[in-house]
């Protein structure tokens, strides 16, 4: 069916019934709305001055207001333009706004509405796509990191299309999710991770991008209630522009190499090494080892190059503004045979009916990505493996490989690593993922009612991620069971519906605007589990691999009630008070239900009338704000349920002759409930010389009581040893800065530099029910090497992420000596009692500086990024460091990490804290030069070419292959490339 | 006006509509998992949980060999419970040691543990955990259950013999409570989910175990008389026969004359030496073995993990030992060997007299200079995941990896050696005692060449005979505490106490700390002395 019928349709009985209501006006305005070109702007805000009274835009940027008689100015907003007002002269009046720089009357996105920057109370940054990191970004957070105070993007990794965590003002979790609410054009997305892609936001085309708007405080999240603790993130993408199509075309290349390799011994420095071993081990050793002279991280790294196309076109049919983009994404990976193939699509419609009282905008974006992951192992298994011999046998066993062989049963040393080239090209671990999210968003003005609209938001997130995974039979990693042949898949299904009540209305009788909000939200996150039995390469199946059921459906539902009250008097004094009230399926019903308040003033100083003519400064405000919020990410979906279940085939229990699957109680916490986050902010906005420098500094104080912790049980009481319970107390604290200049502006040369500094303190003040001074902590952070060896503990006193090491004793010379620590408790062992808390992986302050350069046709700018007080633990040089690596068992002799040659270790010794390493440091991450050659061909083509380099250069103490690696332990790190990047982009 | 608020009215009230529609879908439930009401409504379930109860020794998880495991806090596969008993019961004593660098593994040999141990709360936290499984096995079989849950006649019947079968699973585990940790926390199925529990005094755990066991020994079923690997009245006596054995140690109170007349229970109810001493660690011992009196249940297919006879025959196998003569395609794992104190008890190590001596030398050292080299002491070669004649396991899996060998938690020759032991410490027939030994060493020797007079025997020989005949089969350091040998200067071993030649450590050593992860979590708790 025509959808305009169906709206018509489905319209009619509304409009019926409203259109009895009349309104009596005196004047009827008419006008148009453009931006600088003499484009129409679509839905942007006319309103009479100090008055509720107004209306939007039409497609085509065309308005018609009736007003009151009295009306003076008319006032024009939209969201990327300079707020405007014109007085009223004759029956037209038309705008012609200026795209926005970073200014008070821009237009911020907040939760279920949108806001002027100069009106907020919390703290909100808002980045536009001019603002955007430039070059290859497959991702959409990359394109922000190192540009927002208080959020610190690191990516995880250099695998195309690699996630990154993110984490704003420290996080407010333990042992739950740190990460924060991510909302696609009003959809909160599901961000866990799926079947078969590298990371869920990868699906969502970088280039499609208009803005993001980061709340961070609570008087700004806590609308989000039970899911903002972390803080949210809004992602707006790009609307319908009015007129006639307009295509943009952007094409761009890129080549990636591997910026780093990792220090280990070269083939001969090894030769050497075994040659000045005199024991009856060196000399075994020797015997094993070859002539060759292999660099594996030379073999396993390629120069990977990329092409991003992206093709868009927006304009109006009818009444319809629309915009339909297409983009194309093939990269490879700097680890040989990875490869991601990415289509996405968006479709946005906006159109407005009735007399632009009902408001629709639908929003649809599609991703089909095809990967073939590289296997990860040959990252570790390069560096290890002997670099004496050559990379093929010259026989064809093992597809032709090197591989170690146990001369006993002449297989595959199950001991040995695998030959890197045989782990990359002999497993085919290939994935096709597919993801759609879109809504349709219907704001209804109510004609009998217009200070009042009613918002309908209807929204979808669907996801399928399937693979398969093949190993040949001749690939030693699956020689004993004759290869493999796997498939896997998982569906992802997410259902929204929100609605929700806005009315605004200014009062001018006693100066006051108020607006106020009342809604209900729905959320569902449905996921089905596919389960397949195993095969070998042949096709057979293994013994006892059948699934005991096909699929798993994990489902949680989240429902919401919340409200907003805004009273502002005399553009001076802002107080904001919200409110939720938020129900969660994997809660108990007797905590199922938890309230999230939040309220927070603003005082413009700027306003006051000691300020308003001191032209020096041209904006001063304080917010205070405080709010609770909370998170149940790390609640099980069903973890407050006492169940059982079935053991698997290759589990079950033999009685006599039969075997019996096993039914298991599930450990459970009937008390689960909300962890729960209070927050307070003090922030200053400041402007000075007309706005040409801007910024802001907040101080946060950030309270998570009943952290959702993994924590013992008293033994013989539940069903599992450790559960998740509402156990300990954790702070942030910290200090943003932000500072935004235009130093130089004038016609021909702009530049323009952002400045963001970060301190974070965050302190464990409690992990347990029953205070116990002599209990260490949790530790964690499992290490490459033994088995249960962890570096890291969470300890009442300290940050989050302490090494927890041994003291290690030196000689003269600064050289460690092995095996000797300090006896710490003085009890003459050395045990785990020695262990002490050393550094931490998190920094304690992290930085971002921009700067860009507009010279006439030309546009040039950087990236650099820095964290100061983030320490790594070098699991390399711990696990590789040492002879025992080199040789230990018969039949193989390993390669060794350059740290050998410093300390001489026999035997591993993990938890000295000689390991753990100062890992702060200062990255270019980009550079990027563009030149616009201006409209050509009777101004109808606009062309543009640019140039970018992006992880230029990293300067830091840090010995290892990079600084910033999430976790706080470095070991087999897919290292982030050099990227080299070449673009064009053609406007028609 | 009116008809402005009737229209606001309306807007609402479709609204408010919608959203009450809406919150009974937070009651979500699983696709798979279900509740104790279904697993309880038929008679296969509860055979299913029971699988479960006695499958907690042999498993660590619910999936095999791992994926879903049942204990937090360490790796999966060092999580089964014989893997875990046989690491704090031989690792610190003379009959093993190991090359690995996992976590505190190093910490027992050195005899240098702590309460923060990783493996000491991984067995500790296994133990309580079969515990809490027995519990809620006895909750959910009551009476009342049997009769809410419509289960009735032979069916019921059958299940109330299951209870007896887990109260002995129960005293099991707090035998192992008992014997490494002293003083564990006690809880029955009287106690509420959640409830935290109270500490248990070692002697007062001694009386509830012998309580509890003479309770079933009479209701469970004669000995023999079960399905292969479960419980009989022969395994409530022979525990009774062991925890008497050391009552001294638990109690302060010596009950030498009990252990005798249990042991001796056992001994009359029909039980003979397997033939081959040879035979008893293999992977058909399950089959035609009159020896054996409860076992865990291992099988390369049906029964997978890292732990049990699959650790013991993996991490054995190192250095030039060809896997496949151990039944283990896959390989070594380079792990354990013994010190030479133990291949010094024997006449000569390669077994031609003794046939028990089960060692690998060629290529091992006797001396251990570095613990973390497995050519350093002999390897031992008893447990091997092939049949009698050789070929390969029955059940072994594609992989080569997971073994099928049965292991006895209790076995004839150990009641030989109680009663005997007894008899020396003056409570009971040395001439039986006499006869016994020369039984067991007639098997070892395959003849009579190694019988001993009645000179003899006597109580340090016995000690000397059981690691001859237990070695590694998780006796030896209840064995060298019982003699006052564990800790003390008076009996040293290689690298004993941390120091190349032995040395001794403080008493207080003889027992395990309580995991201070627990400690925390149980404010009824107190530590042990000294940790």
């Amino acid at each position: 069916m025509d959808p305009r019928k169906l709206l018509r349709i489905i319209s009619l009985p509304v409009f019926l019934l409203l259109s009895m209501i009349a309104f009596a006006q005196n004047r009827v305005i008419t006008g148009r709305v453009t931006d600088a070109s003499g484009n129409g702007i679509p839905g942007a805000s006319i309103t009479v001055a100090g008055s509720s009274v107004g209306t939007t835009t039409n497609a085509t940027g065309d308005f018609t207001l009736s007003v009151p008689a009295n009306a003076q100015t008319l006032v024009a907003t939209s969201v990327g333009y300079e707020r405007r007002e014109l007085p009223i002269s004759g029956n037209t009046v038309s705008f012609i706004l200026s795209n926005q720089t970073s200014s008070l009357s821009e237009v911020v996105v907040i939760g279920y509405g949108t806001r002027q920057r100069r009106d907020l109370t919390g703290s909100v940054t808002s980045i536009t796509s001019k603002d955007f990191n430039r070059g290859q970004v497959t991702t959409p957070e990359q394109l922000i990191a190192g540009k927002v105070a208080g959020v610190q993007i690191t990516s995880n990794g250099g695998a195309p299309g690699a996630g990154s965590t993110i984490r704003i003002r420290g996080g407010a979790s333990l042992s739950a999710s740190n990460d924060p609410l991510i909302v696609i054009d009003g959809v909160p997305i599901d961000n866990t991770s799926l079947s078969g892609s590298a990371n869920a936001l990868s699906l969502i085309n970088p280039n499609d991008i208009e803005s993001f708007n980061i709340l961070k405080d609570a008087s700004a999240t806590a609308i989000y209630g039970s899911r903002a603790s972390n803080g949210v993130i809004i992602i707006t993408t790009k609307k319908g522009r009015s007129g006639k199509p307009t295509f943009q075309f952007n094409t761009q290349l890129s080549a990636s190499t591997n910026s780093k390799h990792v220090d280990v011994l070269s083939a001969d420095q090894l030769r050497s090494v075994l040659a000045k071993n005199t024991t009856s081990q060196g000399a075994a050793a020797r015997a094993l080892l070859g002539t060759a002279n292999i660099d594996w991280q030379n073999e396993i790294y390629q120069t990977a190059y990329a092409e991003d196309n992206n093709l868009s076109v927006s304009g109006t049919a009818g009444p319809l503004p629309y915009r339909v983009s297409i983009g194309f994404l093939n990269q490879d990976g700097i680890l040989k045979t990875g490869n991601l193939k990415r289509t996405t699509s968006s479709i946005n419609l906006s159109p407005t009916f009735l007399d632009n009282h009902l408001k629709i905008n639908l929003s649809l974006k599609g991703a089909l990505s095809k990967n073939v992951f590289a296997n990860e192992d040959a990252i570790g298994a390069a560096l290890v493996f002997d670099p004496t011999h050559a990379v093929m046998s010259g026989n064809n066993r093992f597809g032709g490989y090197f591989e170690w062989v146990d001369p006993n049963t002449n297989k595959p040393n199950v001991n040995a690593p695998r030959n890197p080239l045989g782990l990359l090209y002999q497993k085919q671990d290939k994935s096709d993922v597919k993801r759609s999210i879109g809504n349709v968003q219907v704001d209804y003005k109510l004609h009998f009612f217009p200070d009042l609209h009613a918002n309908l938001n209807v929204g979808y997130d669907i996801a399928q991620g399937k693979g398969t995974v093949y190993w040949p039979d001749s690939a030693a990693s699956r020689y004993a069971r004759g290869g493999e042949n796997n498939q896997y898949r998982q569906d992802k299904q997410s259902k929204l519906l929100e609605s929700y009540l806005s009315y605004n209305k200014e009062i001018k009788s006693i100066r006051s605007r108020i607006e106020a909000v009342a809604g209900y939200g729905y959320q569902d996150y449905l996921t089905t589990n596919y389960f397949f039995a195993d095969y070998n390469a042949a096709g057979v199946k293994q013994p006892n691999s059948d699934p005991k059921f096909d699929l798993d459906k994990p489902q949680n539902t989240l429902i919401s009630f919340f409200g907003r009250l805004n009273y502002n008097f005399a553009d001076r004094y802002i107080l904001q008070a919200s409110f939720r009230r938020d129900g969660s399926s994997r809660i108990a019903p007797e905590n199922r239900w938890e309230n999230y308040p939040a309220v927070a003033f603003a005082w413009r100083l700027k306003q006051e009338s000691f300020l308003k003519n001191v032209n020096a400064i041209s904006e001063l405000k304080f917010r205070i704000g405080y709010g609770i919020t909370g998170q149940q990410e790390g609640i099980g979906n069903y973890s407050y349920l006492g169940l059982y279940t079935l053991s698997t085939s290759t589990a079950q229990y033999q009685f006599g002759n039969n075997f019996y699957t096993m039914y298991r109680p599930n450990g459970y916490n009937p008390n689960l409930k909300w962890e729960k986050t209070e927050t307070y902010n003090g922030g200053i906005d400041f402007g000075f010389a007309n706005n040409r420098i801007i910024g802001s500094i907040d101080y946060y104080f950030k309270k998570t009581r009943d952290l959702l912790n993994n924590i013992s049980q008293p033994a013989g009481s539940n069903f599992s040893n450790v559960i998740t319970a509402n156990v300990g107390n954790m702070e942030n604290k910290g200090v943003e800065f932000n500072l935004t200049a235009i130093p130089v502006q004038s016609r021909n040369f702009t530049w323009t530099a952002n400045f963001n500094i970060t301190y974070n303190q965050n302190t464990i003040t409690n992990l347990t029910a029953v205070t116990d001074p002599n209990y260490p902590g949790v530790q964690y952070g499992t290490i490459e090497g033994g088995i249960n060896n962890t570096a890291l503990i969470n300890s009442v006193g300290y940050g989050r992420g302490s090494f927890y090491v041994y003291q290690q004793v030196y000689d003269g010379n600064g050289k460690p000596i092995e095996g000797l620590y300090v006896d710490r408790n003085g009890d003459g062992i050395i045990n785990e009692k020695d262990l002490y808390q050393f550094h931490n992986a998190d920094p304690s302050v992290f930085l971002g500086f921009s700067s860009n350069i507009s010279y006439k046709q030309w546009t040039a700018g950087f990236t650099l990024r820095g964290s100061y007080g983030n320490y790594l633990y070098n699991n390399v040089y711990s696990n590789l460091g040492t002879f025992r690596n080199v040789y230990n068992l018969p039949y193989i002799v390993n390669n060794a990490s350059v740290n050998y040659l410093e300390t001489g270790f026999n035997n591993n010794q993990y938890l000295s804290d000689y390991y753990v390493q100062n890992a702060s440091f200062l990255r270019m991450d980009n550079i990027y030069l563009g030149y616009n050659f201006g409209k050509f061909m009777n101004k109808r083509v606009g062309l543009g070419v640019n140039a970018s380099v992006q992880n230029v250069f990293v300067i830091t103490k840090y010995q290892g292959v990079d600084p910033e690696i999430n976790g706080g332990i470095d070991y087999k790190f897919y290292p982030r490339p050099r990227v080299y990047s070449l673009g064009i982009s053609l406007n028609f | 006006m009116n008809k402005r608020i009737i229209k606001i009215l309306l807007v609402t009230g479709f609204t408010s509509v919608m959203m009450i529609s809406c919150t009974k879908d937070l009651n979500r439930v699983p696709t798979n998992d279900v509740t104790s009401l279904t697993v309880y409504s038929t008679p296969a379930g509860y055979k299913q949980a029971l699988a479960k109860v006695y499958g907690a020794f042999a498993l660590t998880g619910n999936q095999g060999p791992a994926g879903q495991g049942d204990i937090q806090g360490i790796d999966e596969g060092f999580s089964d419970f014989f893997r875990l008993f046989w690491n704090a019961q031989e690792l610190p004593t003379d009959e093993a040691v190991i090359a690995w660098n996992d976590a505190t593994i190093q910490n027992f040999h050195k005899m240098s543990w702590t309460s923060n141990d990783a493996f000491l709360q991984g067995l500790y936290y296994r133990s309580m955990y079969q515990i809490s499984l027995v519990n809620e096995f006895l909750k959910q079989s009551t009476d009342a259950k049997l009769s809410s849950n419509g289960i009735s006649g032979a069916d019921a019947d059958a299940i109330r013999g299951y209870r007896n079968e887990v109260r002995f699973l129960r005293a099991f585990q707090y035998w192992v409570l008992m014997d490494l940790y002293g003083n564990p926390p006690f809880v029955t199925e009287t106690a509420a989910f959640g409830a935290i529990p109270p500490q248990i005094r070692r002697a007062d755990l001694f009386t509830y175990i012998e309580n509890e066991l003479k309770a079933i020994e009479n209701v469970l079923p004669a000995a023999r008389a079960n399905e292969y690997g479960r419980v009989d009245k022969a395994a409530a006596q022979a525990l009774l026969a062991r925890v008497y054995l050391n009552a001294q140690v638990y109690t302060g109170t010596a009950r030498y004359a009990d252990a005798a007349t249990y042991a001796k229970k056992v001994i009359d109810a029909g039980y003979t030496l397997l033939s081959d001493y040879r035979w008893l660690m293999l992977a058909d011992n399950n089959l035609n073995n009159p020896e054996f009196i409860l076992t865990i249940n291992y099988d390369g297919l049906n029964t997978q993990g890292y732990g049990g006879s699959t650790y013991l025959v993996h991490a054995s196998t190192g250095g030039s030992m060809n896997p496949n003569t151990y039944g283990i395609p896959s390989g070594g794992w380079y792990g354990i060997r013994t010190t030479k104190n133990i291949p010094l008890l024997f006449p000569d190590v390669t077994g031609a007299a003794d046939k028990r001596a089960q060692f690998y030398t060629n290529g091992q050292n006797l001396d251990i200079n570095d613990l973390a080299n497995f050519n350093d002491g002999y390897a031992i070669t008893k447990f091997r995941n092939v049949t009698r004649t050789g070929a390969a396991a029955p059940h072994l899996d594609p992989g080569g990896t997971f073994c099928d060998i049965d292991l006895p938690l209790f076995r004839l020759a150990e009641m030989y050696l109680i009663y005997a032991e007894a008899a020396t410490r003056g409570a009971g027939d040395m001439n039986l005692a006499l006869q016994y030994i020369n039984t067991l060493r007639t098997r070892a020797y395959m003849n009579a060449s190694g019988n001993i007079t009645a000179a003899q025997l006597t109580t340090d020989f016995i000690l000397d005979e059981r690691a001859r005949e237990l070695y590694w089969e998780g006796f030896r350091r209840t064995d060298l505490i019982r003699y006052g040998k564990f800790t003390s200067a008076g009996y040293l071993w290689p690298w004993k106490g941390g120091v190349f030649g032995g040395t001794g450590v403080p008493a207080y050593r003889n027992l395990y700390p309580l995991p201070a992860s627990d400690v925390t979590a149980n404010p009824n708790l107190v530590q042990n002395p000294n940790y």
